[in-house]
């Protein structure tokens, strides 16, 4: 689709230092497992770890729309270092420049947006998944602050993070509303990285397992209010969601730009025009779906069934997607040197993460149903 | 995708929105069950300007853009499908192919008729052995004098009954191929033109689908519309736009269908609780809501290309219309089984939705010929 005018320079910038910098070192982060560490400063040195604040927390001052061309451009060549980008800055950044006090959005935030560390977000649980509001970590508020005891998975960027946001209970017997947010410092004595998964797809991206052992944090690393943190990681995921989406578009771009190059020289038969036609619409879908809950997030409007709508249609258009394009090209698609082979274990996560897709059914459905209870 | 309107678009909007629930609603069981064309409603709609949306305000029409007759034509075909095809195929179908290529003269004899409803549109360019490749087409004109004289016939016709003006194709030069076919303007009462089978449709009933015949049909030269054997250009850039208004169809039964099946599943009991509480039906209300979502917005970004002057859109409309078409369908079918076997009946309006949505799959381009389109543009 064609950008407004306003968009197109910084596209066409994204592109090619996706293209120089990015797509040549995928393979090798796929192929070794090493963390995009390299590519992460060299998104630093563009901004980019900033690019949704303002400046005077140094970041870019950029809006939404710039953000999720940016995480989709990076996730067209490098899905893992496009996640890495989409979770630094939605999960690990937006809530304390959401939520925080002035003093934390000043402390944290001009640090992260210069790539100092990465920032993280620590929500999911082993026995707390799609129903987060079952988490067991555990807070206790004494007078030298509040002492922390339990554990995290699948956190994204949990080895290399500065900061992870939290997310604790204070009261069990509370539920959703015993939950309380802080910006936890890795650096902090009981903090711990406990191991690192290893996985189907994005292995270039760290993937965490974190333990809190009597862990100590102080009383103004209370993100938010007390009682009040459901609220936030549920915001925090909404906008999440967006990014989620660009970073399933970028890898459904990947398999029609795959499509394109491997038919542009080759006579097409109807079944295999079918394919890419259908990937072509599909893809273009799923772009509109997510560059319209951007512009609408840009709005300052509330977007849970915007976000919740891209992130659903771009995961499954992703993972259908790219299985198409390697059905159209065969055997040498699924060699490791193909872009869309690792895309096609890469977009799985984007099924899973942030909401499964039955989560976001659910969002979906109650939003609409609430909405049509409303128009009566 | 921007979806902030303008005054204009959010006004059309409001008084389509407001006429389809009042007039169209009430009415489009009974049109659909007896086959009707719905004359009093379209009246209606001319007085409403919903009949000269393409035609500059020189000739008497209201001149909106493309995106203001798309949310016309989905806001309408949220209270009846029939009439959303009416309107498309007037504005879209033959008032603009007219303002676009007519002459001066044909403009003017034209356009002030079509605008106020006097005369209604309908385009024929699909005969019984020439569907998807229109090429094939038969039909012959043949210049005699100051006149062409055409033999041939034109099927699957909507408005082709009740329609006052006609854009027909034929073939001027039969050795020519696509280059041999001419467009023509065709007033109801050309000697030699007569109607003849209509068509007994699985939905949009009311669409006065007819079968028109050529038999010496005589046709000034003054009516040819465009060049002489530019026929076939004409007809695919006109299909480029009304495709648009075919998603924008599909788009107003697919959340009309939706909304009613949202608001079953809230009074539906089953199990001693509404069946919206079912996880099952939620999903499927999910997936309504999201493919009907991202189909306006494939039909709107559409339609915004073609007002934002660019000349090249029909991957957007081929996409938009081949997204929406198939998103109806489904839509529908899934309103029908929220429903259950009240849904069956005609109780109920999904199944007439269900039945409308089918067509969108196949006219002005099935999705076959939308995929063929789409694949040969990406590899421009």
């Amino acid at each position: 689709m064609t950008l407004p005018e306003r968009y197109r320079k910084f596209q066409a910038e994204a592109r090619t230092f996706c293209r120089d910098i990015i797509e040549p070192r995928a393979t090798m982060h796929d192929l070794t497992g090493t963390f995009v560490d390299d590519n992460v400063k060299a998104m630093a040195e563009r901004g980019w770890l900033g690019i949704l604040w303002p400046r005077e927390l140094g970041g870019m001052g950029l809006d939404y729309q710039s953000y999720v061309i940016a995480v989709e451009e990076v996730s067209r060549v490098g899905a893992a270092t496009g996640l890495t980008l989409a979770a630094h800055t939605s999960l690990g950044t937006y809530p304390i420049y959401k939520f925080g006090t002035t003093e934390q959005k000043e402390k944290y935030i001009p640090r992260l947006a210069r790539g100092l560390y990465l920032g993280s977000f620590g929500l999911t649980e082993p026995n707390a998944g799609s129903d987060a509001a079952g988490i067991e970590t555990k807070a206790v508020k004494t007078d030298k602050g509040f002492v922390i005891n339990g554990s995290k998975r699948f956190i994204t960027s949990g080895s290399y993070a500065g900061t992870v946001i939290v997310a604790a209970t204070l009261d069990r017997s509370l539920g959703r509303k015993g939950v309380t947010c802080f910006i936890v410092e890795t650096e902090t004595p009981g903090f711990k990285v406990a191991s690192a998964e290893k996985k189907l797809g994005l292995k270039g991206s760290d993937t965490a397992e974190l333990v809190f052992e009597d862990m100590l944090v102080p009383l103004d690393s209370v993100l938010g209010k007390e009682y009040d943190g459901y609220r936030i990681f549920m915001e925090t995921l909404d906008g999440g969601r967006i990014s989620i989406g660009a970073f399933c578009l970028g890898m459904a771009q990947c398999a029609l730009d795959t499509m394109i190059e491997w038919f542009k020289d080759r006579k097409m038969t109807q079944l295999e025009s079918k394919a890419l036609a259908d990937v072509a619409v599909q893809v273009e879908a799923a772009r509109l779906l997510v560059y319209h809950a951007a512009q609408i997030k840009d709005t300052g409007v509330r977007v849970d069934k915007e976000c919740a709508f891209a992130k659903l249609f771009a995961s499954e258009v992703a993972m259908w997607a790219t299985g198409v394009a390697i059905d159209a090209i065969g055997p040498l698609a699924i060699t490791a040197s193909m872009p869309v082979a690792r895309a096609y274990r890469d977009a799985k996560l984007g099924e899973i993460g942030e909401g499964t897709s039955e989560v976001m059914r659910m969002i979906i459905a109650k939003d609409v149903i609430k909405e049509a209870r409303e128009a009566c | 995708m921007d979806l902030s309107y303008t005054n204009d678009q959010l006004m059309v909007r409001n008084m389509a929105k407001e006429f389809a629930t009042k007039e169209l609603e009430p009415k489009a069981a009974e049109i659909d069950e007896k086959g009707e064309f719905p004359h009093d409603t379209i009246k209606k709609m001319a007085e409403l300007g919903l009949l000269s949306m393409t035609i500059p305000e020189k000739y008497g029409g209201a001149a909106f853009d493309f995106l203001s007759l798309a949310i016309a034509v989905e806001e309408i075909s949220r209270g009846c499908g029939s009439t959303g095809v009416i309107v498309a195929v007037h504005n879209s179908l033959v008032a603009w192919p007219i303002a676009n290529w007519g002459s001066e003269a044909q403009k003017q004899k034209y356009l002030p008729k079509m605008a106020t409803g006097e005369l209604l549109g309908a385009f024929g360019l699909t005969e019984p052995n020439a569907g998807s490749d229109p090429a094939a087409m038969e039909t012959t004109a043949v210049l005699k004098g100051d006149k062409y004289i055409l033999n041939g016939s034109k099927r699957f016709i909507t408005n082709g009954g009740v329609a006052k003006v006609f854009i027909v194709f034929a073939k001027t030069d039969p050795a020519a191929g696509t280059k041999g076919i001419t467009a023509f303007i065709l007033d109801r009462d050309a000697k030699g033109f007569t109607l003849g089978k209509h068509e007994n449709l699985l939905g949009l009933r009311g669409t006065a689908n007819c079968e028109l015949m050529f038999d010496d049909c005589e046709v000034p030269v003054e009516n040819v519309l465009g060049e002489v054997g530019q026929g076939f250009k004409v007809a695919l850039g006109t299909l480029d736009v009304s495709r648009i208004d075919i998603g924008a169809q599909a788009v107003g039964i697919a959340q009309s269908a939706m909304e009613k099946a949202i608001a079953y599943s809230k009074e539906r009991k089953q199990f001693g609780k509404p069946i919206c509480d079912f996880q099952m039906i939620q999903g499927k209300i999910a997936d309504m809501a999201c493919r009907t979502m991202a189909s306006r917005l494939l039909v709107y970004y559409a339609a915004h290309q073609k007002d934002s002057g660019k000349t090249r859109f029909n991957l957007e409309s081929a996409m938009c219309k081949l997204f929406a078409a198939e998103t109806a369908v489904a839509v529908t079918r899934e309103a029908v089984q929220i429903y259950g076997g009240y849904g069956y009946t005609k109780d109920y309006p999904v199944e007439r939705y269900f039945r409308d949505a089918k067509c969108m799959e196949i006219y002005e381009g099935t999705s076959e010929v939308q995929r063929i389109v789409i694949a040969r543009t990406m590899l421009g």
